[in-house]
């Protein structure tokens, strides 16, 4: 195995030498590929001057269906979701398997990641101020979705012969049409989904990730790292190579450890930033709620703000994509509906709390100085905003995003595994070729540039939406029915809080 | 009845063993019930990796079992040769917290664990079970040396 990866290494430091660059020719090779993807995914419909694609009207028309059919359970479960992660319908009996509080805690690592510091600079700079507001409203309706597909998530995982469990979009939506009588139709939505996730993980959970830490490092290092994108692909592959296929958990863990509190630095230290700004706050919020409904300056005025805020909501919180309830299936409970509350606090944190937190300090730096960030897009411009301030600032902000990354590949490893072992069952050898695909993509993710990349990621994300929802509009009343079963249950005191 | 119930906290230290022999001693002579309890350290608000949390429920088993195995399961037959009544406990949890809860339940009149004798660094920073019981626990508590 050494031998491989010396000569590998050989072959990339001789190539880039000999070529000026390995990078180029790669960016020239993906750029027709991300071009593709884009236009079929991305089909678009001119309305009212603007272009809307069909599948974000797809999740936008999905996550208001499950908030009015939910009766909107976003905001009426939000309180006893709180109380279910804290532990206070904890069973004393059944200690020593996941909480709920784990549940959500792997989960929201898994979500927040780049998106958060990154993602929605790109949404500020394509779809102005007022994206924004679209991206907190599409937060709020996705704590819906995430209630309906984390709930079947854990109704129909699988238990597998070893104890473990396997859970996600590809077994409800197999299982859950099974129930319905349509056994071939679900077998073909299963086998979708799980193709899906698997190219997804590559993409989203992984190319954009380690991209975004290579763009942030290379920032922090003044362009050093200019042309060396290979080199740092080879290195951060290398350290997730030894946590997913050499089983090194303490990398994993120690990660997992400090990625909540990179989470906590992360958002303390925007605070600051906003208040630093705080004479520019006013006009900021001012401008977030204007802009969302003209639309100044932006391509397709009000409607383009909404879609570039929606689509860059479902990139960050991943509502609608399933994602998460192959991570929140592990919950042991025998009420199903119980992970689908505390699942509705995930888009919450990451999308109305730290992307709108994100979205201040980028705002308020805007109104101080329109053009503190140049022509940084990206991490680099939410860099910028802080570097204001702080100018020690970047070096930190390199490491978080680093870390939110890795966790986050780390967690779609996973997610893009299950789609794997779904269709090619869960074999060791199977697995290792899935693993070493995934590391090579980590390395591909630092050699090609933002802009085809995040095309090509976005398309796949998008793309595994539409089997999804598909299959949560069918399943909608199994999952409602378990709600009110639920809800009458808490109500005679069936079950109550053990504390 | 309740006077006469033991809680032995065990771990498979020297220090429990050496608690083992002094509850089978004293409950020996004073004719009580011992209840042997295991807890295995756990907090519900750890992070977990995905794959942590999907091996979960079959590491719980394992544990569970590993501790009747090795330590509760062999603590109840030396009790049980000396004529004394048993019954035994293994649970995941905060130790001391969980040991409380223990007692309260089986109305044990005390609770009796083994020293561990920590380095100083360790305990002063995490503090010690026989500590924090000494501490919290609304029943005496003996600890053996």
């Amino acid at each position: 195995m050494n031998r491989i990866i010396i000569a590998l290494l050989a072959t990339l430091a001789f190539a880039s030498q000999a070529q000026a660059g390995i990078d180029e020719s790669i960016n020239a090779f993906t750029a027709p590929i991300a071009q593709f993807v884009g236009t079929v995914v991305f089909f678009k419909i001119p309305v009212a001057g603007a272009q809307l694609p069909l599948v974000v009207l797809w999740l936008v028309v999905g996550a208001v269906f499950f908030t009015v059919y939910m009766g909107f359970i976003n905001l009426r479960g939000f309180k006893h979701a709180i109380e279910l992660v804290r532990g206070d319908y904890a069973d004393p009996k059944s200690s020593g398997e996941v909480s709920h509080f784990q549940a959500l805690a792997t989960a929201v690592s898994g979500t927040v990641g780049i998106g958060n510091i990154g993602g929605v600079a790109v949404a500020v700079t394509v779809g102005g101020s007022g994206a924004t507001f679209w991206l907190i409203v599409a937060g709020f309706l996705g704590m819906s979705t995430k209630f309906v597909e984390c709930t079947l998530g854990v109704k129909y995982r699988n238990e597998n012969p070893d104890g473990s469990v396997s859970g996600g979009p590809m077994y409800y939506l197999r299982r859950g049409f099974q129930d319905r009588g349509m056994d071939g139709f679900g077998k073909f939505m299963g086998t979708f989904y799980a193709v899906g996730i698997f190219i997804g993980a590559l993409g989203i959970g992984n190319m954009f990730q380690s991209n975004q830490a290579y763009v942030q490092l290379n920032t922090v290092a003044g362009g050093a790292l200019d042309g060396y994108g290979w080199l740092v692909g080879l290195i951060l592959a290398g350290v997730v190579f030894a946590v997913i296929i050499g089983g090194i958990k303490s990398i994993a863990r120690v990660t997992e450890k400090v990625v909540p509190f990179m989470a906590i630095f992360y958002c303390f230290f925007a605070i600051i930033v906003i208040l630093l700004n705080i004479t520019s706050l006013p006009m900021a919020i001012s401008n977030i709620f204007t802009g969302a409904f003209t639309g100044e300056g932006v391509a397709g005025g009000a409607l383009g703000a909404l879609i570039i805020g929606f689509q860059r909501a479902v990139f960050s919180n991943e509502a609608g994509i399933g994602s998460a309830s192959i991570a929140h299936a592990a919950v042991r409970t025998n009420e199903p509906v119980t992970e689908g509350y505390v699942s509705l606090l995930e888009p919450f944190i990451d999308t109305i709390v730290i992307c709108t937190i994100t979205a201040l300090v980028i705002g308020t730096s805007q109104v101080a100085d329109p053009n503190f960030a140049g022509d940084a897009t990206g991490v680099a411009m939410t860099s910028a905003a802080f570097e204001r301030h702080m100018s020690w600032f970047p070096v930190p902000l390199a490491f978080a995003a680093l870390l939110f990354a890795f966790s986050t590949m780390i967690s779609w490893s996973y997610y893009g595994l299950k789609g794997w072992t779904y269709l090619f069952g869960e074999g060791q050898m199977g697995q290792t070729v899935y693993k070493v695909i995934f590391c090579a993509f980590v390395a591909l993710g630092c050699i090609v540039q933002l802009g085809p990349i995040l095309d090509i990621s976005d398309a796949l994300v998008f793309l595994i939406c539409v089997p999804n929802i598909l299959g949560l509009y069918f399943l909608a009343p199994i999952v409602k029915a378990e709600m009110e079963a639920y809800k009458a249950k808490l109500e005679t005191g069936e079950i109550r809080k053990f504390a | 009845m309740s006077e006469n119930v033991i809680l032995l906290a065990v771990d498979g230290s020297d220090g429990s063993k050496r608690a083992l022999n002094h509850v089978r001693r004293r409950a020996e002579l004073g004719g009580a019930k011992v209840v042997v309890a295991y807890v295995i350290e756990w907090s519900p608000y750890s992070f977990n990796t995905p794959e942590e949390n999907a091996e979960r429920h079959s590491r719980r088993e394992s544990e569970i079992a590993k501790a009747h195995d090795t330590v509760v399961g062999p603590a109840l037959s030396h009790l049980s040769e000396g004529g004394i009544e048993v019954e035994s406990v293994v649970l995941h949890g905060n130790p001391s917290e969980t040991l409380i809860e223990i007692a309260k339940k089986t109305g044990a009149a005390q609770i009796v664990i083994g020293r561990r004798g920590e380095s100083g660094l360790k305990s002063l920073i995490f503090g010690s079970v026989a500590g924090n019981l000494i501490q919290t626990a609304p029943i005496p508590v003996m600890v053996v040396p």
